[in-house]
């Protein structure tokens, strides 16, 4: 299948060929790449958009459920023509959701925005005016991404419990910080490193302080690199549950935490559950298609730009 | 374009003009001190908030501490370790882990790559049908796995036996996916979130690719397959280490996908939920902590046998 994906000739026989001065034109089909072949051409295009609707099958199917009644949501065979319900919406709605999805909006955006400022400077630290050894704080940071949340998880519990801090969404925007600054780290670091050099020696014959020159010289450049990184601290902070799981509570348990609480194990539940899981998604879904060039940036850490 | 960046910066130490001439020491050290300061707040921030609890986890690991039984608190030396080795459950908790990790980080890998490869030509809907690979991914992942457990595993209304009655007829088999297979119901849900991540990596890798090389070759008389053998995956190598690491990073630490679709039963309890287990439900922070310590060993174990190659692309952009 892999080389199906590569449409053009079955070319010649051995790799010596190619060394051989074929003349051009002279094999069997030589088509350019992105050239349309007539046949292959539209079996991979069926073969991709199948394989593409397959994969977003489950959230459609998803979002279908969630607008459909409990009693259409849980026949079998399903009824994809039901008729439309806002039922599951509602019963989502009743069950109080703001008070966690305020907690979540409350802890991605204020733990972004840590992470940013903290993750900034040090970035021009490792990049522009680098410390000695900067590739070992580099990989320091990144080594702290492979340390499991769940290896300093009692601790980060016993601190909270004995300060009085559990429950508590400080508690909880702190450590989100924590988690997302090596990240934020490493890609603004890649993006720093490409500030042509003439914008920083003008600045530094003008004098212009730190908080200057990455204020109105550095980070109007890397903004793409800014932004990328704010959007995948918040997709990660969003998401989180392990954390929120054991940290938090009835005041500020976070969405994910309250959809794992939803499933009721009396009477129907499904167009509930869809509805409950798709809003909850919804801000993810949201950032991410409208950032995708940035998702990609952002998931390899600044090294796939 | 991506992994070309790896040219472009000169070492960021060579733009500085500190050798034209030598200042005084005093002044050199306040030099040093003035180039830390930005990475300072950082640095220490992050030694805090993860260095810190993890000693602490160590230490705690080396002691007799269940909040049940409060009086008997004490040194209990590698006793929590020998329990951890010993039991069964951390064992098979051991065992799934792997098992889970490394099922989905080649499954989606490689599907990844076949996607990317699939995608990686012009056609007409092209930018729609990558929008919706990507949708899985754009899931929070509890909410993915209720959407799996309740809406597609379900074997009374859940979408797959309803296709199965919906195609054969009522005497369709409907089978408990969840209960028949647990770990592969989950390994299931998890690649469907984990491909497009693999996808899109690979995906930026192969348009990097530089496109006029592999023309050259293809004039020459390269077949496809030769072409992608020699050229496309030495090219996509950093790219597939990158998102391996990556994904192993991420998936080793799973906690939302076996506690919502299995809540840990069935034997597909891995290490982070029966660390979690151990000190939320049974309260046994010694032995949590020891199995949190053989976590980590293990994962920089992973980390710097197996994937040390992995670095290659980063090492090469920080150099």
């Amino acid at each position: 299948m892999s080389t199906a994906a590569q449409p053009e000739t079955e070319g010649t026989p051995t790799g010596s060929a190619r060394r051989s001065g074929t003349v051009p034109g002279s094999g069997p089909t030589q088509e350019i790449r992105h050239a349309k072949p007539p046949r292959s051409g539209v079996l991979l295009t069926a073969a991709a958009w199948v394989v593409g609707i397959l994969f977003a099958l489950p959230v459609l199917w998803m979002i279908l459920t969630s607008f459909h009644s409990e009693e259409d949501a849980a026949k079998n065979p399903p009824d994809v023509l039901a008729p439309l319900s806002l039922d599951g919406y509602r019963a989502f709605f009743d069950a109080g959701p703001w008070p966690p999805l305020l907690n979540s909006l409350t802890a991605s955006v204020i733990s972004t925005a840590l992470v940013l400022l903290l993750a900034f400077p040090a970035a021009y630290a490792l990049s522009i005016r680098p410390v000695k050894k900067w590739t070992d704080v580099l990989f320091f940071f990144l080594s702290t991404k492979m340390l499991p949340i769940v290896a300093g998880i009692l601790p980060l519990y016993l601190f909270a419990q004995k300060v009085g801090i559990l429950d508590n969404i400080w508690w909880l925007i702190l450590l989100y910080t924590s988690m997302n600054l090596p990240i934020a780290v490493w890609m603004l670091r890649s993006f720093l490193a490409e500030v042509p050099v003439e914008m920083l020696e003008a600045a530094s014959v003008d004098g212009a302080s730190l908080t200057r020159t990455l204020r109105d010289i550095v980070a109007p450049v890397v903004m793409p690199g800014i932004a990328a990184a704010a959007l995948i601290c918040f997709i990660f902070s969003w998401n989180e549950l392990l954390l929120a799981r054991v940290l938090t509570g009835t005041v500020a348990g976070t969405a994910p935490v309250f959809l794992t609480g939803f499933v009721t194990s009396q009477g129907l539940f499904l167009a509930k559950v869809c509805a409950a899981s798709f809003v909850v998604s919804l801000p993810v879904l949201a950032a991410g298609f409208a950032a995708q060039d940035k998702l990609v940036q952002g998931l390899s850490m600044g090294a796939v730009k | 374009m991506a992994a070309d960046t790896s040219v472009s910066p000169e070492p960021a130490a060579a733009r500085e003009p500190a050798t034209r001439h030598t200042p005084s020491p005093a002044l050199r050290k306040a030099g040093d001190w003035s180039r830390r300061a930005p990475l300072l707040p950082a640095l220490i921030f992050v030694i805090l908030m993860t260095q810190l609890p993890f000693l602490a986890t160590l230490v705690i690991s080396f002691m007799n501490w269940n909040a049940y039984y409060p009086d008997e608190r004490g040194f209990a030396g590698f006793d929590n370790f020998v329990r951890v080795f010993t039991d069964t459950n951390t064992r098979n908790a051991v065992w799934v882990t792997i098992l889970l990790t490394v099922s989905v980080v080649f499954v989606s890998l490689v599907l990844g790559l076949l996607i990317a490869l699939l995608l990686d030509r012009k056609f007409r809907g092209q930018g729609i049908v990558r929008t919706l690979m990507i949708t899985p991914f754009l899931i929070v992942p509890v909410a993915a796995a209720l959407l799996w457990k309740h809406a597609l595993y379900n074997p009374e209304y859940g979408l797959f036996n309803g296709l199965l009655r919906a195609v054969f007829g009522e005497n369709a088999p409907q089978p408990d996916w969840i209960t028949n297979n647990p770990l592969i119901a989950i390994i299931a849900a998890l690649v469907w979130q984990w491909t497009p991540f693999m996808m899109l990596i690979l995906l930026a890798g192969l348009q990097s690719r530089p496109l006029d090389v592999v023309e050259a070759a293809r004039i020459d008389g390269a077949s496809s397959w030769q072409i992608f053998t020699n050229m496309t995956l030495p090219h996509l190598r950093q790219y597939i280490e990158l998102s391996a690491l990556l994904g192993a990073i991420y998936v080793v630490q799973n906690f939302d996908a076996v506690f919502t679709i299995t809540s840990g039963g069935l034997g597909t309890a891995n290490l982070p939920y029966f660390i979690y287990q151990t000190f939320y439900t049974a309260q046994d922070y010694g032995r949590a902590s020891a199995a949190g310590v053989v976590v980590v060993i293990g994962t920089i174990i992973i980390a710097t046998l197996a994937l040390r190659s992995a670095f290659s692309l980063f090492k090469e952009e920080g150099r």
